[in-house]
């Protein structure tokens, strides 16, 4: 009897929480959830009391209150009697811009730099280092201010222009005005367009033109892609692949020009009128600041990680590819780079999220991003900072998520392949 | 028998390579002249080198270092080439102890400076293996004394404060093979923070009453300068060690809670760009806190960039985890080797090694990126420079100072990036 | 592990730190110093020197107040604020007083729950452009590039300026001054705007002053002044009574020179003999010694004096006294009376 006792299943004990292992994992996340908990019930609590103390409370009621503030980079419909919440929005597409632009530059130069730095012309290679370093190795900041400044004083002033014989002439056939308070370039415009087209009630709108267009194009890409994939097909059949570039470039590009020809298609050029240009595109200096400032930034991480990818393909595949009698500089654009693609991806999509992140250092030259706008004047005039500093991170993170899940996705895409 | 006359019977002296293939010569032709693609690119090179330079020198080497005001920078300038475009270095000498130490007291200068020394001193033996190892017990001293000597105060509560620690190791010590690994950390950590919460301050306060010894108090809010930038770097940056190194754990635990709770957290603070963390030190955190907490803006963005970097010190180490075989883990089961023990004993040290790298470039970030609080009003160098941009005698200085801050940081900077990859190239060696 | 013991520490040196729930009086006596937010370096108003000396017409104020307090106009500690960080730091106690050319309108008095002080500085929002420019009034600057300081009342006087008289702007807002200065001193905008004696300050430290003119146009009312946390009136009554003592003793010829001389015995003026200390007793009533009034103009001198130091003829900022002279010489200056 005594020895049946032994078998029979133990009875549970407190002890048995932390000692036997079945359960101690289980009791371990019950009191991570509970502390979890209870953080957030006391930070919650400290906050409730502290906004009672200072007669305070949460409300989101100013995003519909008007602004009183302008911002002058608009990309839509926009003034002072505007809402706070038009005002973020105003602000998340600049940040937008100002990354997309970026993020392009930014890849442009890093895999120049990144290929560059592994020239075998000595003198090169050595300046591409100390661009890499030079950038690697000074705080953001500094460089957005000094490039700012920069702008600012070595570009000529609008009224320079000016007069019969002007210290400063428009560039490339009058057209470009390079001035310290920003590039003004060509608007394109179109004398039989269709006009806009309003969403959400009117509160934006939209040019239908850029719609069209923009459909004609992606129709465009996607029957040249057939044309390819057809020529792809054949020289798998046949062996011999048919020349197909004058026709795929008379597809892409023919039904667009004449969709411009129809829209009347001309260009709206800059002119000195009072103190400053109209007309064309402004591109301020503050958006031209911050652009080559997070380009150069981030081109000098984005030129490491091409270079450990490339050096990261095995040397053999040159060797082969030289063997093979493929031109070097062929070698590095058909053989070396799509291999080292695998390697240089995952980690450039993280440094487009660091740029995106970086460009909230926009405040420092008062571009209005997201920072500048609701996290700046908005902020200031209603003094919600609760508020704004949660819609204006969770917007942040939002953004940060999107291009995190990309990342995945290409990793889980690539990982397939290989297997 | 054919007299085969075309063979060698005796190997030829080796010649000497033809002149252009060797030397100085050679050495061009072959890294600077080979094809003529590449000779361009020599060439063009070659000219933006020199008009980069040819601008640079005559800029920076101006007798300006006397100068006590900009017009007088300009004078000088004017009478030696006859325009004023070169650079002012007056309001360096001037200047320049704000812009390393900030406000800090000017005549105890020596507190800021032997911490720095000693710190040099308490990381020697992690970076370089020949430092003798003895130097290993500064590690837990140095916080301590470090506080003491920038904050100031009496003697007693550093000393105080480190009894805490003595406490947990003796306690770690007894505890140690009598009960399990998860009683033993609580304990462990337990007992001096409750040491810490009640009774380090009554008791330092009494013995500061009876041996009463005590250096000057110096508020945070006069560290400024590259003492701020470093002071906020350091200490995030070692804080947020073991925080990472708990979050990275938690990120690959078994334990579905925890996990998701370090994903969310580490995601979080990833999402964010440092800047809005950075309002929130500044205009939030107090209102988190109990009504009534007030601990300065120093301490809030302290802890705020701890956070930040901690959730990237995570991603360090977890890259570091990842990259283990995980025979290594199999052989710590093996063995019979607890969790805790294994992460201990087995895992931590190699992950932790193969993450030095990642470490350090995580530390050069962060200390870039302490820059930011100049946005929120502190006085780190670029915060300084507005100040002496509003001072009349400088108004308009903006280049001098902005290149001397700059060189500051590409010194620390730079030589942390070299000294990283001096360490990953001895790790390649190792392995 | 044992390394996350060191933030243990760290964090018990800084909670140390933490406040009881005292009056704000108190907390300062028993600190020994005032803690003054202040801007992060406008000439003439706060600044650090190179010896880390604030100087300016702000800082003045924290002296007197804190001279009043503590009988020490040095026991300050000035912590720079930015246009955003200045009422937090106000409202959670970071700082007992903000003397940070801040101006008194209704939502920051009502709903960012604040208390104004009386007023030290009449401004008013002005236009600085280059003489070359042939501007004469603010009514032609349409199309104009205007830098912009962000976080104050400017941005707000700007749009609805442009708006009123319905000509267009491009607004280059920056975060600091000193953007806007070098962003200005380099013509990457036409016009400079910021309160008028901001702008007298800018124009002080350009290489040739004369070259630019401050039109002619105020477009806003910008009274600035010292502001504390509302609720506790004790001590806001002494930082009120501390600016009007200042303002007073201008009034009734009180001067550095004089005042301890004056506060030795009674003289033939009640109101300066209530003030000083020597008949009645309002230090007391006010939570403070007898002497406070003395302390307190012995610091820095008088209201005008402070001026005249800091901000002006004599000074590279060369003020006018403008609507800041006392009532009596048409001025908007005019203290309550000391009883």
């Amino acid at each position: 009897m005594a020895q049946h006792q032994d078998f029979k299943k133990p009875t549970f004990e407190l002890s048995m929480l932390l000692y036997d292992t079945r359960y101690r994992s289980t009791s371990f996340q019950v009191i991570a959830l509970i502390l979890f908990f209870s953080l957030i019930w006391w930070l919650v609590n400290n906050t409730m009391s502290n906004l009672a103390i200072t007669g305070k409370d949460i409300d989101f009621s100013f995003l519909v209150h008007e602004s009183n503030y302008d911002i002058n980079q608009r990309l839509l419909e926009y003034d002072s009697r505007s809402s706070h919440g038009r005002a973020a929005v105003l602000g998340v597409l600049n940040t937008l811009v100002l990354s997309a632009i970026g993020c392009v530059t930014a890849t442009i130069l890093g895999v120049f730099v990144g290929i560059a730095r592994l020239s075998k012309n000595w003198i090169v290679a050595r300046i591409m280092t100390v661009h890499i370093e030079i950038f690697r190795n000074v705080p953001l900041l500094l460089w957005i201010l000094l490039i700012m400044s920069m702008v600012a004083h070595s570009f000529p002033v609008p009224k320079h222009f000016r007069g019969a014989d002007p210290i400063a002439t428009m560039k490339l056939f009058d057209s470009v005005a390079l001035t310290n308070r920003g590039f003004y370039i060509p608007e394109p415009l179109f004398s039989n367009g269709f006009g806009d087209m309003g969403f959400f009630s009117n509160s934006f709108y939209i040019s239908i033109d850029l719609i069209v267009i923009l459909a004609i194009l992606i129709g465009s890409i996607w029957a040249s892609g057939k044309i390819k994939a057809r020529a792809k097909r054949i020289q798998e059949e046949t062996g011999i692949r048919p020349t197909t570039w004058y026709l795929r470039l008379g597809v892409i590009f023919i039904p667009t020009i004449l969709l411009l020809v129809y829209l009347g298609f001309y260009l709206g050029y800059p002119e000195l009128k009072g103190f400053n240009f109209k007309g064309g595109i402004h591109l301020r200096n503050s958006l031209i600041a911050l652009w080559i400032a997070l380009s150069l930034y981030t081109s000098a991480f984005i030129a490491e990680i091409v270079r450990s990818g490339i050096l990261a393909v095995s040397k053999g595949q040159t060797e082969a590819a030289g063997a093979l009698g493929i031109k070097p500089n062929v070698i590095m654009a058909l053989v070396i780079l799509p291999q080292a693609l695998k390697v240089i991806v995952p980690p450039l999509i993280s440094n487009y999220l660091n740029l995106t992140k970086n460009s909230s250092l926009a405040i420092a030259v008062g571009y209005m991003d997201l920072t500048g706008t609701l996290m700046g004047i908005t902020l200031n005039q209603t003094g919600r900072e609760l508020e704004t500093l949660l819609l204006g991170m969770s917007i942040y993170l939002t953004i940060s998520l999107l291009i995190s899940a990309v990342i995945n996705w290409y990793n889980r895409r690539n990982d397939m392949v290989e297997r | 028998m054919r007299n085969v006359s075309f063979v060698r019977s005796e190997m030829l002296a080796e010649q000497t390579p033809p002149l252009t293939s060797i030397g100085v010569i050679g050495w061009a032709r072959e890294n600077l002249f080979n094809g003529w693609f590449n000779s361009i690119l020599t060439v063009i090179s070659l000219y933006i080198v020199y008009s980069f330079l040819s601008f640079l020198i005559p800029w920076v080497l101006t007798p300006t270092w006397k100068a006590t005001s900009l017009n007088e920078c300009r004078e000088i300038n004017t009478a030696l080439t006859g325009h004023h475009s070169g650079a002012c270095w007056g309001v360096i000498t001037e200047r320049w102890p704000q812009f390393i130490f900030g406000f800090y007291d000017r005549s105890i200068l020596w507190r800021p400076i032997l911490v720095f020394v000693l710190f040099l001193a308490t990381i020697a033996p992690i970076l370089f293996e020949r430092v003798p190892r003895k130097l290993f017990l500064l590690g837990p001293v140095f916080p301590f004394l470090a506080v003491w000597l920038l904050w100031g105060g009496s003697i007693w509560s550093p000393v105080f404060s480190f009894l805490g620690l003595v406490l947990g190791y003796l306690v770690w010590r007894s505890l140690k093979e009598r009960v399990n690994a998860v009683i033993l950390l609580l304990s462990s950590i337990g007992v001096p923070i409750i040491w810490w919460m009640f009774l380090t301050e009554p008791a330092s306060g009494l013995l500061a009453e009876i041996i009463p010894y005590e250096i000057q108090i110096l508020p945070s809010r006069d560290f400024g300068g590259l003492l701020l930038s470093l002071t906020i770097g350091l200490t995030a940056i070692f804080c947020s060690l073991p925080i990472g190194i708990f979050l990275a754990l938690g990120r690959q635990s078994d334990l579905l809670i925890v996990k998701v709770l370090c994903v969310w957290f580490i995601e979080f603070i990833r999402g964010v760009p440092l800047i809005t963390l950075l309002f929130v030190a500044s205009t939030l955190l107090n209102i988190f806190m109990p009504p009534g907490t007030n601990f300065d803006i120093i301490m809030r963005v302290v802890i705020m960039v701890t956070l930040f970097s901690s959730a990237y010190m995570a991603e360090v180490v977890r890259g570091g985890l990842a990259g283990l075989d995980s025979g290594q883990y199999e052989a710590a089961n093996a063995l019979g080797f607890s969790y805790w023990k294994a992460q201990r004993l087995i895992i931590m040290p190699q992950a932790l090694k193969i993450s030095i790298p990642g470490i350090v470039s995580n530390f050069i970030g962060v200390l870039k990126d302490t820059t930011l609080v100049s946005v929120i009003g502190l006085f780190d160098p670029i915060g300084l420079t507005t100040v002496v941009l509003a001072d009349m005698r400088w108004n308009g200085v903006y280049w001098e100072l902005n290149v001397f801050v700059a060189l500051c940081f590409f010194v620390f900077c730079f030589s942390m990036s070299r000294y990283s990859m001096y360490l990953e190239r001895k790790l390649r060696k190792e392995n | 592990m044992k390394k996350s013991l060191f933030i243990g520490a760290l964090l018990a040196l800084g909670m140390a730190a933490t406040t009881s729930g005292a009056s704000t009086l108190e907390e300062v006596k028993a600190r020994g110093t005032l803690n003054c937010g202040t801007s992060t370096g406008v000439a003439g108003f706060s600044l650090p020197d190179a010896n880390n000396v604030y100087q300016g017409f702000d800082v003045a104020i924290c002296r007197g107040i804190a001279a009043a307090v503590l009988g020490d106009p040095m026991a300050v500690e000035f912590v720079p604020t930015t246009g955003k960080t200045r009422f937090t730091a106000l409202s959670s106690g970071e700082v007992d007083v903000l003397s940070r050319t801040t101006t008194w309108t209704f939502s920051r008095d009502v709903d960012l729950k604040m208390d104004f002080h009386g007023v030290n500085y009449y401004d008013g929002q002005g236009f600085m452009v280059p003489r070359s420019l042939g501007v004469t009034s603010a009514k032609d600057l349409d199309g104009a590039t205007v830098c912009i300081q962000v976080g104050t009342t400017t941005e707000l006087n700007l749009a609805d300026f442009f708006r009123v008289n319905g000509i267009t702007y491009e607004p280059v807002p920056t975060e600091k001054s000193s953007e806007s200065r070098s962003l200005y001193q380099a013509e990457a905008c036409d016009v400079y705007t910021t309160d008028a004696s901001g702008l007298a300050s800018a124009r002080s430290t350009f290489a040739d002053p004369s070259a630019h003119v401050i039109l002619p146009e105020i477009v806003s009312k910008e009274p600035l002044g010292p502001v504390t946390r509302h609720g506790d009136n004790q001590w806001g009554d002494i930082v009120r009574w501390t600016l009007n003592a200042l303002i007073s003793a201008e009034e009734l010829g009180i001067t550095q020179a004089n005042v301890a001389e004056m506060a030795a015995a009674p003289t033939n003026n009640p109101e300066i003999n209530r003030m000083l200390g020597t008949e009645g007793n309002l230090g007391p009533m006010l939570g403070l010694d007898k002497d406070w009034a003395h302390r307190v103009i012995a610091a820095e001198g008088n209201y005008g004096e402070i001026f005249e130091k800091y901000l002006g003829v004599n000074t590279q900022i060369g003020l006018e006294r403008g609507l800041n002279a006392q009532w009596t010489d048409g001025g908007l200056l005019y203290s309550p009376p000391f009883r």
